[in-house]
């Protein structure tokens, strides 16, 4: 694709925009930079430069790649749970039933709750002495004592991604909806004639129309799973025994709790890079399913 | 005519020196907390403006984490905080990133003879003062007086041993399943604990050359003692996750017999309309430990400073004084006993809190102090993580410790 050359004029009008970008995003990005290659303190020391020291000893420390895996793991599993569930959620909505406006509506509800506020009642919910959760399982028969869901390490994680794909599932359920919404009646009805099954109309008619929205999601969805702070932060702070410290709290950490700008900064964009790849991937993916379609 | 002339210039004068003065205006940054509550700051600052209709004081309330990095952040931009409301364990970080002024020539002979001796290691950091200790506190231990009675126990435990067979006995009778609750959680709470545990069995964190020294004796002590009340079966297993308001709400709710925390539970607990073993709560100091303490207690005091960067040090000091004095202080002592050692003869004080004031005179002047080191934060969380793992079983308590001494760079 090629485009035409930008006159003088152009760049004229864009060149409030341009400002902003700089001042807003390539400054502190390049100022951020600058940081990961020096020893400076939060308040007292600008630093001095110390090459890719930051880098260097962050990939040989444990708490470092431990924070890693926990942030992978919990990428991994809460997005492909929100993917799962937010395409049969869509399928569902977009069915003819009575009440389906009124389920739509009330879908967005978890998704439209602040972070802070959807912590706080998970937190309530896995409590060990009233919870929801204990109450609802020890009915069932499942299990046969209250548990602190929280203060174990083999829980606490699992619990975050709970809470996370409750309020996560709705958008990608909504993005999956707008786009089944644009799958011919037509084609549908033809492939019902020519004997496709519910899974092969699914492969072949409606497949193709939600592939791309549902990239889209998967995109953003990971990028925020891998950012994930807030969620943690109030239901954990990183514990029990540091088993759901993610990459941004360590990032939290080390630069605002341990007061060491430079270092904090290094792992800051080890963060973004991981994201800048897996966005690069995805898009490039994108590209081709869209040539070959 | 000449005289009226300067007669209305020395009244404009006066008019334009008044409203000058007019325009002081303070910005204090303070935290939401249960005592002193965001109310008890705001009428106490309104009193305070009443009586200086020249200044006013604009109060910011965040949430304990947000205290210190708000203060910081602040700093490193320039100020913006005249006053700040500091905990025990900062002024060694902030001493040395010159966030505080240091107030130790301000401080009068009536504050330096008047206020607690122990009060004063709050604000302190190398021998200089960095502001006035205002919220004096530290862990107690609370007891719910009639599940001891049913228990044929008749007097709260004066050593940790003794806690753990009361606490057995208790358990035993089947009055409670759990009879101890403590704030374990990986924050700064279950560091308080520790600490209580720490100095009762005369622990160290620090030897003399600022080396880690919690690896062995006391400090390896308090942590075993920690894993094996959770072996025994007598600490609630929830601790793990639990912070200080947790654990209120189980004690108050009957849940347990022992507690740790914070002077605020007393009075919440014991009078509260929430609670349901009113009238039932005791307080005593936490226990010792046979040979080595008589009792045990942490400083988790807070303190009142004003910042490096203010532009109107005088006017901040002056309030700082002023919601620090012992009238001040009195008024609202229903929460947070106050630093003036003679306010502990006042029967307005003490009055309907006896049982407090007299664990409170013993335990204030043992207070025993977190590490005093600018890199607090770090060795903190370090701890926390280390006391964790050996209370979940992942690692044993003496592996845990050394992990963080090695860690800790100290």
């Amino acid at each position: 694709m090629t485009f035409p050359r930008a006159s003088l004029g152009s760049w004229a009008l864009m060149l409030p925009l341009l400002v902003v970008i700089l001042a807003v995003v390539s400054w502190p990005l390049a100022y951020t930079v600058g940081l990961s290659f020096t020893d400076a303190g939060l308040v007292a020391s600008s630093g001095n430069f110390v090459g890719a020291q930051n880098y260097l000893s962050a990939m040989s420390d444990r708490g470092v790649r431990a924070a890693f895996y926990n942030t992978a793991w919990f990428t991994l599993v809460s997005v492909s749970l929100e993917l799962v569930l937010g395409v049969l959620v869509g399928l569902l909505l977009n069915q003819e039933f009575r009440g389906r406006t009124l389920l739509r509506a009330m879908m967005i509800l978890p998704w439209a709750l602040p972070t802070v506020v959807n912590a706080i009642l998970w937190r309530l919910i896995y409590n060990p002495e009233y919870g929801a959760l204990n109450s609802a399982l020890l009915q069932l028969g499942i299990i046969d004592s209250y548990q602190s869901w929280l203060g174990r390490p083999d829980s606490a994680m699992m619990a975050m991604v709970v809470a996370d794909v409750w309020k996560n599932f709705p958008i990608v359920g909504l993005i999956c909806l707008a786009a089944l919404q644009s799958v011919p009646r037509d084609t549908q009805a033809a492939a019902i004639v020519d004997g496709a099954g519910p899974l092969a109309r699914f492969r072949f008619v409606i497949w193709p129309y939600l592939a791309g929205p549902l990239m889209i999601a998967l995109v953003l969805r990971t990028i925020e799973a891998f950012k994930v702070f807030d969620i943690i932060w109030v239901m954990t702070r990183g514990g029990p025994a540091n088993s759901t410290r993610t990459m941004s709290i360590l990032v939290y950490q080390e630069a605002f709790s341990f007061q060491r700008a430079g270092s904090g900064a290094s792992l800051a964009l080890t963060v973004t890079l991981v994201i800048m790849v897996l966005a690069g991937a995805y898009v490039s993916i994108m590209r081709r399913s869209a040539l070959r379609a | 005519m000449r005289h009226l002339t300067t007669t209305a210039l020395a009244g404009a004068l006066a008019w334009v020196a008044a409203a000058a003065e007019a325009e002081t205006a303070l910005n204090a940054l303070f935290m939401s907390q249960a005592a002193y509550s965001e109310a008890d700051v705001r009428a106490m600052t309104e009193a305070y403006m009443a009586e200086h209709p020249d200044v006013t004081v604009n109060l910011e309330f965040v949430p304990y984490e947000g205290l210190r990095d708000k203060t910081l952040l602040a700093q490193g931009s320039g100020g913006g905080y005249d006053a700040v409301l500091f905990d025990v364990i900062w002024p060694a970080e902030y001493a040395t990133n010159n966030i505080l002024l240091d107030v130790s020539d301000r401080i009068t002979p009536e504050m330096e003879s008047g206020v607690l001796p122990g009060a004063w290691s709050t604000v302190e950091y190398n021998g200089a003062r960095y502001g006035m200790p205002w919220i004096l506190d530290t862990k107690y231990l609370f007891y719910n007086r009639s599940m001891l009675e049913q228990a044929g126990i008749e007097a709260p435990p004066r050593t940790w041993s003794e806690l753990s067979e009361q606490a057995k006995a208790i358990k035993d009778a089947g009055i409670v399943e759990f009879p101890i609750v403590w704030s374990w959680a990986q924050a700064e709470a279950v560091i308080c604990d520790y600490t209580t545990l720490l100095s009762a069995f005369g622990g160290k964190f620090l030897d003399d050359q600022g080396k880690p020294a919690f690896t062995t004796d006391g400090g390896l002590q308090a942590l075993e003692y920690m894993v094996q009340t959770l072996e025994e079966g007598i600490s609630n297993p929830n601790s793990v996750e639990y912070l200080e308001e947790d654990v209120r709400r189980v004690f108050s709710n009957g849940e347990a017999a022992f507690a740790l925390n914070w002077t605020y539970m007393y009075n919440l607990a014991n009078a509260g309309d929430d609670s349901a073993v009113k009238g039932q709560v005791g307080v005593a100091p936490a226990p010792g430990v046979d040979g080595v303490s008589e009792l045990s207690a942490m400083n988790g005091s807070m303190g009142l400073g004003v910042t490096a960067t203010s532009q109107h040090p005088d006017e901040a000091w002056d309030f700082v004084a002023y919601i620090t004095s012992q009238p001040i202080q009195n008024d609202y002592a229903e929460l947070s006993l106050p630093i003036w050692s003679s306010s502990y003869e006042d029967p307005a004080v003490t009055e309907g809190r006896e049982e407090l004031i007299a664990a409170a005179s013993k335990a204030l002047a043992v207070m025993y102090p977190r590490p005093t080191t600018p890199a607090y934060n770090e060795l903190s969380t370090l701890l926390q993580v280390a006391i964790q793992e050996a209370l979940l079983g992942v690692s044993s308590p003496a592996d845990a410790l050394a992990n963080a001494a090695a860690s800790s760079g100290l």
